[in-house]
């Protein structure tokens, strides 16, 4: 029996030590183990830009915060239990800690040599950061020498497996069983026997120390969800992007084709789809970021599903290549997983920064289409929404993610066989076969037709000069460019036709729309929830197709009184808005820190503008 | 020069559009001289791509009636590259200029070459931005007046075929536009040689940098300024084939037969597919002023190449790891099930 057991609709946990300690991958393991127990799960890496700081420095923390238990939305604002490792760790994150948390510290490194990198300035890290919470000083560094003592494992590899220790801590903490995490462990290290050993000793260690000490100590223990029936796997953005454009592969018979060139935060994008050679996949690093969509649009041209990955950085140089992509009418999807700018800016961290860019971002008149998905999980939709976009309507795509949704995690259900529809290339039809032109469209729709290089009969030139809207031959004549340019842009109007209508949820009949779009989901839908449950009723909806809008997007915003939109930049997307529908009235949340939204501060924002 | 019995003619690779170079410019020659090696080669006209990327040459693709793609200024290489992995079957020929392939473009044309990609970039060479009106380019020689260097420019050029061979290039060689038979012969090899085949082509812009080949090209002096090289044939040159390079030292000379004592015996023979490239570069780096400048084929040696490594290495994965499908590939990982 445990003493003092508290029932938690959801806690958080915040994993934080030096960047080599682990930290994600101890945090990664509580949550898979946390999901299999069927709670809902959602991760928030938060990772330093160098890849080794000075150990012990305050430039080198890493930390991993997990929110697991019912309703998840998001990781959550703040933790109820933050383990540091060492006191540049607690000195970074004491920040993150909710009122009546508990912290963990590895108490053997709070030492003079560790206080001094942290930039203490005396003995007593606690009291010199006005800590009032609980503090548990565990001594996790001796403890793992002394349950690995007669292994014969050298001092360093010994120190690797402290993260585990804490891990062990972590689990008896919040009842989860160690069998599971034995499990995942004997996967990642299969190769490696020993390491795998040592890892369950360290583990059982850090659990029986919790248990030994249970007297000082609230446990938790963590409300499941119930979730509909199915298999579950842990997914982070990143790859559910990557699978996604797998699914569209394999619905629409087309090869899945990547150029791409790595970059911060997307390189997991082109890792993933690295790997999956083992399904006909072809993931080709380019020598540039030009190169890369540049390669994707020869290999579009060639019959490919062609993809090219980036963050904000990598798009602007793909510029001019999207460009060709939209007067060739070739099929192309461009992966932005947003990161702090303008420039380098803030590499690891989050920002919807790059709207204007995907939106406007190329030379004369050429509008494509931006959708954005709204959580990890949804990645994969949205990759199959852009892959299935770009092919049936013969256009380039921009998915903008983000840092934030592509490198947190949730537990996702894999979807059966026949869940997502067939995606229809149009190739020429046989009986236009002997009329065909380039650029022939279809009446409904204006797509041009697509065809595949190797067809006999079917020989033509593409290319990036304007071309005749009849014979697809060079065109200079100006009543043709003018023509042609309304064609291209009705196009892209026409797909508001072919893709989901805006859903609103909460207080749906509230006199305030609290809008979004993308990766701000969690966020926003928890305040949301918890400003209707607080009394301030509110309704809210995510936009995930902003070009073009969902066909019903003006009569939503124009059914409320204000219209709050929230994102994490200046203004983007409002201004988008505003300059479409003037009769509405558009407020702003903005917040431009390379952090996401927190619920607390956007639910405060909604009252204050409600209030004005 | 080898003819394979082929169901093709030029006529068949000919689009119906009206060709709009200059009159007199060398890339008329060079269009038909390609039209006449596709239908040497033999590759149906719809199993054949043309990508060019943006130039007075990169407007070839229109002229072919083939699949053709005219796309954006120096992306030519990376756009064929792209265009081959997704379609090996297809045959690829990238178009390009010494300002769109060598400038703008000169990332994606070593990249093409140290790739090894199976794709035949025809790089034509007329020192001189002519799309633009006249700019000097990457070629141009130190002081050339042009344009944008009214006073003479301040800089060296690349000798393309160095860059090819310090990108580790497995094929090279070089024609001009005026030798039709050479340039028919070359763009025959560089089809047939698998990976990636450069072949420059020095060509004349009769606008704007009218006459930039004549030391070469020039008929009194061409046999004694130009040497045809061809595999396993002694490297003689010279109106009646009286003039002969030898080894000497670490370099080249040229010496005249029955002079000096050199006899047919002391002449070397060339050898298109050694793997050291030390002598390949030797003979590409020739400029018709001491030692005669090469055309034909200098170097074309097989190695890997990468689409067809991209296919195999997808092949041997994919049966490796026998999964049919995206579902099957993720029930094998890590999941559970909720009831």
């Amino acid at each position: 029996m445990k003493a003092n057991v508290i029932d938690l609709e959801k806690v958080v946990v915040r994993f934080s030590g030096d960047s080599g300690d682990g930290m994600q991958l101890a945090g990664n393991m509580f949550t898979n183990v946390s999901a299999g127990l069927g709670c809902s799960v959602s991760t928030f890496p938060d990772y330093p830009a160098e890849i080794r700081a000075p150990q012990g420095s305050l430039s080198g923390v890493s930390g991993f915060q997990v929110s697991v238990g019912q309703g998840v939305h998001t990781p959550g604002d703040k933790c109820n239990v933050l383990i540091a490792m060492n006191p540049a760790a607690l000195k970074q994150n004491i920040k993150f800690l909710e009122k009546g948390g508990v912290v963990i510290v590895d108490i053997d490194t709070f030492k003079a040599d560790g206080l001094k990198k942290a930039q203490f300035e005396t003995e007593d890290a606690i009291k010199e950061l006005g800590i009032t919470a609980q503090v548990v000083e565990v001594p996790i560094t001796s403890m793992t020498k002394a349950a690995l003592a007669d292994t014969g494992m050298d001092l360093k590899s010994v120190l690797k497996c402290r993260n585990i220790l804490a891990l062990g801590l972590v689990c008896w903490l919040f009842d989860r069983p160690l069998d599971a995490v034995k499990h995942l462990l004997k996967n990642k290290f299969a190769k490696k026997p020993a390491v795998y050993e040592a890892n369950c000793k360290v583990l059982d260690a850090g659990y029986d120390y919790g248990h030994n000490i249970h007297a000082s100590v609230s446990t938790y223990r963590i409300e499941t969800e119930d979730i509909r029936p199915g298999i579950y796997t842990d997914i982070n953005g990143n790859t559910a992007t990557a699978w996604g454009l797998i699914m569209a592969s394999e619905k629409s018979g087309r090869p899945l084709f990547l150029g791409s060139y790595p970059i911060t935060p997307a390189t997991d994008i082109l890792h993933e789809l690295a790997k999956r050679k083992d399904l006909g996949v072809k993931a080709v690093q380019m020598e540039d970021e030009i190169a890369g969509v540049c390669s994707a649009i020869g290999a579009s041209f060639a019959g490919n599903l062609a993809v090219t990955s980036t963050s904000g950085p990598g798009l602007a140089l793909k510029s001019e290549g999207i460009g060709l992509a939209v007067i060739a009418e070739l099929p192309l999807v461009v992966i932005d997983v947003m990161r702090g700018g303008p420039s380098t800016g803030l590499p690891t961290k989050t920002e919807q920064t790059d709207l204007m860019q995907a939106l406007y971002g190329r030379n004369g008149e050429s509008p494509i289409v931006v959708v954005a998905p709204a959580s990890p999980t949804d990645c994969f939709t949205m990759a199959f929404e852009a892959c299935r976009i770009a092919i049936e309507h013969m256009t380039p795509v921009i998915l903008l993610s983000d840092a934030f949704i592509g490198n947190g995690s949730s537990a996702w259900r894999v979807p059966d066989a026949d869940e997502y529809p067939e995606i229809h290339p149009r190739y020429v039809p046989e009986e236009l076969r002997e009329a065909w032109k380039p650029y022939l469209r279809d009446p409904e729709s204006l797509v041009r037709y697509w065809a595949i290089p190797g067809t006999e009969g079917l020989a033509h030139r593409l290319g990036g000069l304007e071309k005749d809207a009849k014979t697809g031959a060079i065109s200079t004549d100006p009543v043709n460019h003018e023509k042609m340019v309304q064609l291209r842009c009705e196009k892209i109007e026409r797909i508001a036709n072919d893709i989901p209508a805006l859903e609103v949820l909460c207080d749906v009949d509230a006199d305030t729309l609290l809008l979004g779009w993308g990766g701000t989901y969690g966020h926003l839908r928890s305040a949301a929830e918890e400003l209707c449950r607080e009394g301030e009723p509110v309704a809210f909806a995510q936009l995930r197709y902003i070009n073009p809008l969902p066909a019903n997007t003006r009569e939503v915003l124009g059914h409320y009184k204000r219209v709050i939109v929230a994102e994490l930049n200046t203004g983007q997307l409002a201004d988008y808005l505003q300059a479409r529908m003037p009769e509405v009235k558009i407020e702003r949340i903005n917040k431009i820190q390379g952090q996401p939204f927190m619920t607390g501060e956007v639910k405060e924002a909604v009252k204050s503008i409600i209030k004005k | 020069m080898e003819q394979n019995e082929t169901t093709y003619t030029a006529a068949n690779y000919k689009s119906d559009q009206s060709v709009r170079w200059c009159p007199g410019c060398g890339d008329h020659a060079i269009l038909n001289t390609l039209h006449k090696a596709m239908a040497t080669v033999g590759v149906a006209p719809h199993m054949t791509a043309v990508i060019s990327g943006i130039g007075c040459s990169s407007r070839l693709p229109y002229y072919m009636n083939t699949y053709g793609f005219h796309t954006i200024h120096g992306r030519g290489a990376a756009i064929a590259t792209g265009f081959k992995v997704a379609n090996p079957e297809m045959t690829v020929w990238q178009i390009s200029g010494d300002g769109d392939g060598l400038a703008i473009g000169g990332n994606h044309f070593i990249h093409a070459v140290r790739r090894n990609i199976d794709i035949n970039m025809l790089l034509f060479n007329n020192k001189i931005y002519g799309l633009t009106k006249g700019q000097y380019s990457p070629t141009s020689q130190r002081g050339f007046v042009s344009k944008s260097s009214p006073y003479g420019t301040t800089e060296d050029p690349f000798i393309p075929a160095e860059l090819v061979f310090g990108a580790r290039g497995n094929f090279f060689a070089r024609s001009i536009d005026v030798e039709l038979q050479t340039s028919q012969e070359v763009l025959v090899a560089a089809a047939k040689h698998k990976g990636a085949s450069v072949v420059e082509i020095l060509q004349n812009c009769v606008i704007f940098n009218n006459g930039v080949h004549n030391f070469i090209t020039d008929k009194e002096h061409r046999a004694e300024r130009t040497i045809h090289l061809r595999h396993g044939q002694k490297m003689l040159f010279g109106p009646n084939n009286e003039r002969g390079l030898v080894q000497d030292g670490f370099l080249l000379k040229a010496v005249t037969l029955g002079q000096d004592g050199y006899t047919i015996d002391d002449v070397l023979v060339h050898d298109a597919h050694c793997e050291s490239n030390f002598l390949h570069q030797q003979l590409a780096m020739m400029d018709g002023h001491d030692l005669p400048l090469a055309v034909g084929v200098i170097r074309d040696v097989e190695s890997p190449c990468y689409d067809q490594a991209v296919s195999e290495q997808v092949a041997e994965v994919k049966a490796r790891k026998g999964f049919n499908t995206l579902r099957d590939m993720i029930l094998a990982g890590e999941t559970w099930e909720v009831k």
